[in-house]
């Protein structure tokens, strides 16, 4: 077994184990996108970073990919991570605002608006897809064409495949293209609809608190004015 | 010829080869860098001229890589006088051969002049570009024909490889690499005997090791030098590391942009192997070796070592996260190492000489020399090996002799695209691995971009820009969409579209970018963003603020004008305008169209009198 600290509680998970893994196993939640437990890891998305490391070493990995060792101290939710994972879905918004997954995650994480011009892509370059008709279809019918900006997802040469057997799987897992946010402000950059709402569990549900799932307290704490004891005074 | 069987082959052939012969020699350098300044077509032209009178067997010639000093292409040397003639032409033969071939008087014009006492100097060793450089690795370019094994042998090429086959233990070997303090030379300068060591001790029969010659930097040709110039001292490094981690097995990744490079390591590994120098049991140490090539398809991202085991291995090249290292699970998974072409041709001295030897020169955590490219605005353009903690002021003014037409520095970027800016205040750091960080930028593979007081920052920053995001392999959310959108709002500075708060979102951007990517290729990519917001915060401002482009760089925030009082209607600049935007009567002040004019600046540099006005 290995031993690592994380948000400072000692675990112990099984060798071959990732940071994700082992915080998941022990009920702490890392925003991810790219990751599906069927599929191997891509580290594509970044929003699983966490802070490894500390003072000058610390540094950010992806937590997907990054495998949990002996002794490592790893923070989920420092300042650090959590400014750099907005950031991150800013980018993701600015990419695709309509799809409700990255809206959601912009919610969750207290994202209220995007600096950067909107594209209405269709796609985030996830690879979800691709891994998913890879590795559990095992058609390989699709995979990542070009680099950098001109980056894109496609068949070979762009023309229908001969291995491609139509059955779906890619539009399945898609993260973009099928779920269009339906909130209830006009198509737009940001949605933000779940933000207006209290998350219950602190006003009935006093016991569950965010263990169960996630409900972005913790983003828009660092976002707001209101100090640890407000907080704290709210709870009890 | 014969394969060389035993230690002592070897010997026999190097003391063979190292008779110093007193014949007549001319000495001509063609890298790819002195080819496009016309070297081979004076190498024919010396062959013929040779041939006119009659000297084909009186007089060798032979032709080498780049020496460094590529501003006075094409050079020779004419041996033994060594007479050092520079910017030859194919025509400057006629003369060479028989004033100074045969009648051995020099020919003033071809001499090197001096850029302060505007003195002839005959010698190349005495020009003052040489003379503060520490030249271990790349002395030997001038020695040697790259295509010839045997000119390698005469400069006692291979007995390195003799003595550590036959003398040291693999540990033994690994101890010296580690005494000598070498960092790796590709960038990153993690030590090298330590990831030897790391690679030795990893489980697994089969071992790789990898010399990565994919040099993409822009303006970075240090590698293109040394596998052009003399590709047996990369070879003999590698044979030595593969000996010491335990590999059977080597690559040179080379990128495919480099067609002479490739052909000189190619045949260099072909020579080697006909000597028994790679193979089944080389030397009679029972220890066997051989390289293949893989030639890069030009993507910059392959230099990162995971992306280019990646691509060896036929994928796309692509990194992901470490660990595992590759000395652990590398290439198709076994533990492999790489080193820098530049690492590689060091271990050869390292072990000739001694980790001593090597450690006398440098700094604390810097040993040895480094080769840098110097490039840009400055006058000695070209390859330079200094020894590691020399001053970037010493670097630029006493090696590169200063900036050209009298202008004032402005900014040196080290480590290629992804280094930062470095301004004149900091120019008495000392070139180390920790020094340049401390200030910004990074140590990188040694491209040096040294900019003049014409160059805008923001335009600097924007052409890095373009380059990472075409060159990010795109798999990161945060390299890809961080470059794209970085260069996005730095374009749109450039054009005068920049706003509040521009700055602030670029600085926050670029932190995260740096942050959160997988690779040295994203986690570097803000430096050149961070640097010049930095130290050149007030240049951004004044095109965002003001929508002026101080140093008169950026197009759309400049207007061409013609001040009325100097203009004498010559009518030089309309004939010159390829718009057709200047109109006026002659001899009566002319007027630029603004509408169509499209700041080419021909007319500025048209005008005799100084009546063009650049705002």
């Amino acid at each position: 077994m290995i031993e690592l600290r994380i948000d400072g509680i000692d675990v112990q998970v099984e060798e071959g184990s990732s940071i994700l893994d082992a915080a998941r196993f022990y009920g702490i939640e890392i925003p991810t996108l790219c990751h599906h437990d069927g599929l191997t890891d891509y580290g594509a998305c970044r929003l699983c970073i966490v802070e490894i490391g500390e003072g000058d070493n610390a540094k950010l990995v992806s937590s997907c990919t990054y495998p949990a060792e002996q002794g490592l101290t790893v923070r989920t939710h420092s300042k650090r991570v959590v400014q750099a994972r907005k950031m991150l879905v800013e980018l993701l918004l600015a990419m695709c605002p309509s799809s409700k997954t990255v809206q959601d995650l912009a919610s969750a994480m207290d994202v209220q608006k995007v600096r950067f011009k909107v594209e209405h892509n269709d796609c985030i370059l996830c690879g979800l897809c691709v891994r998913m008709c890879a590795e559990q279809m095992g058609a390989q019918a699709i995979d990542f064409v070009n680099r950098g900006k001109d980056r894109k997802i496609t068949t070979p040469f762009d023309i229908k495949s001969d291995v491609c057997r139509t059955c779906g799987a890619c539009m399945y897992i898609c993260p973009a293209c099928q779920l269009r946010c339906q909130g209830p402000e006009p198509p737009g950059d940001v949605c933000g609809s779940c933000l207006n709402v209290e998350p219950v569990c602190l006003e009935d549900e006093d016991d569950k608190m965010c263990f169960l799932e996630t409900c972005g307290w913790c983003y828009k704490e660092l976002g707001r004015t209101k100090s640890k004891e407000e907080k704290r005074r709210k709870i009890d | 010829m014969n394969k060389l069987k035993t230690p002592a082959d070897l010997k026999n052939i190097i003391q063979a080869r190292s008779k110093k012969s007193n014949k007549p020699c001319i000495v001509v350098a063609t890298g790819t860098c002195g080819i496009a300044r016309g070297a081979d077509k004076v190498a024919i032209a010396l062959k013929k001229g040779l041939k006119q009178h009659g000297l084909e067997s009186k007089v060798d010639l032979k032709i080498t890589g780049c020496h460094g000093f590529c501003e006075i292409e094409p050079y020779l040397t004419i041996l033994p006088e060594k007479i050092f003639y520079v910017k030859v032409q194919p025509d400057d033969v006629e003369e060479i051969v028989p004033k100074t071939v045969i009648g051995k008087k020099t020919i003033e014009r071809l001499l090197y002049t001096d850029l302060d006492t505007n003195k002839k100097i005959v010698k190349e060793k005495d020009i003052p570009f040489y003379k503060k450089q520490t030249r271990n690795i790349l002395a030997n370019n001038a020695l040697i024909d790259p295509q010839h094994i045997e000119d390698y042998f005469g400069i006692n090429g291979y007995s390195s490889l003799s003595k550590a086959l036959t003398s040291m233990t693999p540990e033994e070997v690994i101890e010296e690499v580690k005494q000598s303090g070498i960092r790796g030379r590709g960038g990153a300068g993690f030590p090298t005997g330590f990831k030897w060591e790391f690679c030795r001790k990893a489980k697994g029969d089969t071992k790789y090791i990898i010399c990565n010659a994919d040099e993409g930097d822009p303006g970075a040709y240090m590698d293109r030098g040394l596998l052009e110039g003399n590709p047996h001292s990369i070879l003999e490094g590698m044979i030595i590391g593969a000996y010491a981690i335990g590999a059977n097995e080597g690559f040179v990744y080379i990128r495919d942009e480099y067609p002479i490079a490739v052909s000189t390591i190619d045949n260099a590994i072909k020579q080697a192997r006909q000597y028994g120098l790679l193979g089944k049991n080389i030397l009679n140490s029972h220890f066997d070796f051989d390289i293949t090539i893989v030639r890069g398809a030009g993507a910059f991202v392959c230099g990162e070592e995971t992306a280019l085991i990646a691509s060896i291995e036929g994928k796309k090249g692509e990194p992901r996260q470490r660990p595992p290292f590759p000395a652990q699970k590398g290439l198709w998974r076994k533990p492999t190492n790489i080193n820098n072409v530049e690492t590689w041709a060091n271990i050869p001295l390292i072990i000739s000489k001694g980790a001593k030897w090597f450690a006398e020169v440098g700094t604390e955590k810097s040993k040895g020399t480094k080769i840098f490219s110097l490039v840009g605005k400055i006058n000695n353009t070209g390859l330079v090996e200094v020894p590691m903690g020399i001053t970037l002021k010493e670097l630029i003014y006493e090696i590169g002799g200063g900036i050209p037409e009298g202008k004032s520095f402005k900014a040196v970027q080290t480590g290629g695209p992804s280094g930062g800016c470095i301004p004149e205040d900091f120019l008495d750091t000392p070139i180390d691995y920790e020094k340049l960080k401390e200030v910004g930028s990074i140590m990188g593979s040694g491209g040096m971009v040294v900019m003049d007081e014409n160059t805008c920052m923001v335009d600097v920053a924007r052409y890095f820009l373009e380059f990472l995001q075409d060159e990010s392999c795109g798999k990161c959310l945060s390299c890809r969409e961080g470059t794209k959108r970085m260069a996005e709002i730095v374009t749109n500075i450039t054009k005068g579209q920049g706003k509040e708060g521009d700055l602030e979102l670029l600085e926050e951007l670029a932190t995260v970018v740096k942050d959160t990517s997988m690779c040295g290729l994203g986690q570097t990519a803000a430096n050149p963003v961070l640097s010049t917001l930095e130290y050149f915060r007030d240049e951004y401002e004044d095109h965002i603020k003001n929508r002026k482009c101080p140093a008169g760089v950026c197009s759309a925030l400049i207007q061409y004008s013609i001040i009325s009082e100097k203009c004498t209607g010559c009518g030089a600049c309309m004939k010159a305008c390829p718009q057709q935007a200047i109109s006026g009567e002659k001899k009566k002040p002319h007027v630029i169209d603004q509408n169509k004019c499209i700041k080419c600046g021909i007319c500025l540099e048209t005008c005799k009198f100084n009546a063009i006005e650049k705002r």
